[in-house]
């Protein structure tokens, strides 16, 4: 069974109910309870609990080193917490492998853009589907017309999200050749190649130029509302942050510090100090 | 030379080509689309050589045999032992990165040829089996041909078959997904596979070609020491093989074995023929420097080999296909 293909970009139908009970009682997809880690005698996270409800772009802020990347390792399962759990709807799925968690629907993007260098866009892109028929080596033996069928409705998918991140010019590519924005984008078109439910973003916006940042943020947003993923992202570009994410969540030396709309975080004296130090008294730019 | 010393020469020089280029071609399955750095291929042939051997020997006083099974079965039992062997490796340092595969399989590899070496029982040890009989020789005798042209008939059939699945394995979505585990393990992870799993399969499948290998040559040599099975012959060559032809692509493994084994076994004649009488006992060495100089210039010439890996084709559909007619 090829979970998923044959999905297209007009909004299917049982995204719209979940939508209705989204917008009905804001139901919680992530919950991160008391979780903490330690890399030797540095407390990388430190007791943070927080939700992300279904259908949100939650932002998780911070200066270098809150420990937000690590935070975010935890919850995709990268690593393993000292204490505390992640719920996955009503699942505890701490200590899960990432792809393990990948068919739960939870899914990432990387900091660094983690493309496969020696791969055309377009196989990076047709990697990801679960449950080829072709990964099975005996099927590719002996029931390759079937799977050459299968790949024929990945690569139609393949199109519709090269058409969406507006990339179809590079499709055939090598991935390691492209810039480092499209890279993001591309890394962004794998979620896209699953039926997500929520995604975690870690940096999108990072080394990527203005025109593509609008792109990457446009694309974001489509997919929040037309298609009902959840975000939850890292982003160091206030301007991102404000114009996407509700609410927000602050972390300062491995601690959660605040949590609200931008507009509150803004104005929260708490996280001026942890951004400017001191205690000064200038406006938030945008840091690192 | 007559020209019947000169036909077999080549039946014997294609021979070589086509069990070497089977060797590579499972080196390709491990190294070039997974990035899993085996350096103890001679194991694995050892493994494959003996383990058909043994199967097929008449009975004799020097070690264990006399099974007597036909030669498909000592090729199945050959591929079967090797997976096996691969299947243990793999499944022990699956989880490890491949510098420690590189470690376990080279001293793997080691302690095998020892055993071979010391387990006379088992192997007649450094005397070696003999009495390995060429595969189908009565069939083809009754066809006019020599054992030689049938076992070089019997080498090309088995290497078209595995170029054929490797291939197809390369082209398949599973080869997909083990180059994507080449290029970037976390993201392929994160892509939701299982990377220990596919690594485990991409491993064992090479393994078992490795073993085949091993039982070709078994078959036409028709003698095995642990000599044959030194790090040089059984994994040094194939490793300049696949690399000088182009690592992740089977067209190259197929030429590298052409092109090396063709610079290895000139450089014999080469080498007796230019060197003065007193420096005829080095000859060996110096072919391996050859052999180690070429590698070199490959490296820092043509890193990616004479044939780079290219992308399959992926299935014309519907707007690529249109945007082919329309350029």
């Amino acid at each position: 069974m090829l979970a998923g293909v044959g999905w297209h970009l007009a909004v299917p139908a049982h995204w719209d109910s979940r939508r209705k009970g989204v917008t009905g009682g804001d139901r919680i997809l992530i919950r991160i309870e008391h979780v903490s880690k330690a890399f030797g005698g540095i407390q990388a996270v430190d007791d943070v609990s927080f939700t992300v409800a279904e259908g949100s772009i939650t932002g998780l802020i911070g200066p270098n080193g809150a420990g937000k990347s690590t935070l975010f390792n935890i919850v995709a399962g990268l690593i393993r917490p000292d204490r505390g759990r992640i719920f996955l709807e009503d699942e505890n799925i701490t200590g899960q492998r990432p792809h393990q968690l990948f068919h739960k629907g939870l899914v990432r993007t990387f900091q660094v853009p983690h493309e496969f260098s020696r791969m055309t866009v377009r196989e990076n892109l047709m990697v990801v589907p679960a449950g080829q028929a072709g990964e099975n080596l005996f099927k590719t033996w002996f029931r390759w017309k079937r799977v050459r069928e299968e790949d024929r409705r990945v690569l139609e998918r393949v199109d519709e999200v090269l058409d969406f991140l507006e990339i179809g010019h590079v499709a055939d590519e090598l991935a390691g050749n492209l810039s480092g924005g499209q890279k993001k984008l591309l890394d962004l078109g794998r979620t896209m190649m699953t039926d997500a439910r929520s995604v975690l973003l870690d940096e999108p916006g990072a080394g990527v130029n203005r025109t593509l940042l609008g792109k990457l943020s446009e694309a974001i947003q489509r997919l929040n509302t037309e298609r009902g993923y959840t975000f939850c992202l890292i982003e160091h570009d206030m301007d991102l942050i404000s114009r996407l994410c509700d609410p927000v969540h602050v972390m300062a030396n491995g601690a959660l510090i605040a949590s609200g709309p931008m507009s509150a975080i803004r104005q929260d004296e708490r996280v001026r100090e942890a951004y400017l130090g001191g205690g000064a008294s200038g406006r938030m730019g945008a840091p690192g | 030379m007559e020209l019947s010393g000169i036909a077999a020469y080549l039946v014997s020089f294609f021979t070589f080509v086509g069990i070497y280029a089977i060797l590579a071609l499972g080196l390709n399955m491990q190294w070039g689309f997974t990035g899993q750095f085996n350096i103890g291929v001679a194991g694995f042939f050892a493994v494959g050589a003996y383990t058909s051997a043994i199967l097929t020997v008449p009975e004799s006083p020097w070690h264990v045999g006399g099974f007597g099974h036909p030669f498909l079965v000592g090729i199945a039992g050959a591929m079967v032992a090797s997976a096996l062997l691969g299947l243990l490796i793999g499944w022990i340092t699956a989880r490890l990165r491949t510098d420690y595969l590189a470690i376990a399989t080279i001293g793997i590899a080691e302690t095998l040829r020892l055993i071979i070496a010391n387990e006379s029982w088992l192997t007649n040890g450094v005397r070696g089996m003999s009495g390995i009989d060429r595969p189908f020789a009565g069939v083809f005798q009754t066809l006019g041909l020599t054992s030689a042209m049938g076992t070089l008939i019997v080498v090309t059939t088995f290497l078209v078959a595995v170029y054929f699945l490797v291939e197809r394995a390369r082209q398949s979505p599973w080869g997909r997904v083990l180059r994507a585990i080449r290029e970037n393990e976390p993201a392929a992870e994160a892509a939701g596979k299982d990377i220990g799993r596919f690594r485990l399969q991409a491993f064992v499948a090479g393994s078992a070609i490795m073993g085949l290998g091993g039982a070709l040559y078994a078959h036409y040599f028709g003698f095995l020491s642990p000599e044959a099975f030194m790090p040089l012959y059984g994994t040094f060559l194939v490793w300049v093989m696949l690399i000088a032809g182009g690592s992740g692509n089977n067209k190259g493994a197929l030429l590298g074995a052409v092109v090396i084994w063709s610079i290895w076994s000139g450089s014999e004649f080469f080498m007796s023929a230019a060197l003065p009488d007193a420096w005829s006992g080095q000859s060996g060495p110096l072919r391996v420097i050859l052999i180690g100089v070429l590698l070199q210039v490959i490296l820092i010439s043509r890193p990616q080999g004479l044939l780079p890996e290219r992308a399959p084709k992926t299935v014309p559909f519907g707007k690529v296909a249109n945007r082919k007619e329309r350029a």
